[in-house]
């Protein structure tokens, strides 16, 4: 390898650092948003029962509660695209996250709603087959869920 | 890098309705391509909104969030005219932030 290949193949590595690590390195990012950006709670993303993922959450034992509504359709005839809404309306709401029981890994989304945003939240989620729904709620430190079974006629994974 | 967001934020009595739609494959790591090979998950893991310098929304993704995924939220205290920001990091440690105006509602 000559000289100016090797500068190429350092270049080619430096590139691939991604822009996250870069900017950091420039400083422009504070240390603290970027290390925020890379929370990810990878044990929770992982659970593949609701009981492991309330766990993960941090939640232990959460009890059904009918202040948390679920706003999906009964029949879905899309499974890649199901649109999901969850509102709480249980006081001092901290975080919502919408779980799929059917699918490989439950968790979909996890929302911390910090005081002055609406303890709501709405996205779409795949759903692998006919499922409850879930949605998990932190409220004062507690947790509560609710569910909604969802009947898919054309499943949203594989294929 | 990705395309941009489309984001919408219109004030009404003091409330901002957030909703935005953002272009990414959102692939789950379940799926197999045409010579039956598994395609890699690539999705989006983080998003965050944030308005006057306070974050206003944040969120954890898996890859069951649907392909350019939409997102409706809402918070309070926000002037028209402002801005607000949205950022969402993938698993692959790419990067998108967006901002937009907050109009009439």
């Amino acid at each position: 390898m000559n000289r100016q290949q090797q500068r190429r193949t350092v270049l080619k590595a430096g590139s691939g650092m991604g822009l996250l690590g870069v900017l950091a390195a420039m400083g422009l990012l504070p240390a603290g948003e970027a290390m925020a950006q890379q929370q990810w709670n990878a044990g929770a993303f992982g659970a593949r029962s609701f009981a492991d993922a309330v766990k993960a959450l941090g939640g232990a034992a959460p009890t059904e509660n009918k202040g948390i509504l679920i706003t999906a359709p009964d029949i879905a005839e899309n499974g890649l695209v199901v649109p999901v809404g969850v509102t709480s309306n249980i006081p001092k709401t901290e975080s919502i996250a919408i779980m799929v029981e059917k699918n490989p890994n439950l968790l979909s989304a996890v929302f911390n709603i910090p005081s002055g945003t609406d303890p709501f939240v709405s996205t779409r989620v795949k759903l692998a087959e006919s499922t409850d729904v879930y949605a998990l709620v932190k409220a004062d430190g507690r947790y509560y869920f609710t569910k909604k079974e969802i009947k898919v006629t054309l499943g949203g994974c594989g294929g | 890098m990705a395309d941009p967001m489309r984001i919408r934020a219109t004030v009404k009595d003091g409330k901002v309705d957030v909703r935005l739609l953002m272009s990414h494959e959102m692939e789950t790591g379940q799926r197999k391509d045409a010579r039956g090979e598994l395609v890699p998950a690539w999705f989006i893991q983080n998003v965050t909104a944030t308005y006057g310098g306070r974050t206003v929304l944040s969120a954890q993704w898996g890859p069951s969030i649907s392909k350019n995924p939409y997102l409706n939220f809402r918070f309070s205290g926000a002037k028209l005219g402002e801005k607000i920001s949205v950022t969402w990091t993938d698993n692959k440690g790419d990067k998108r932030t967006d901002e937009a105006t907050i109009t009439a509602g």
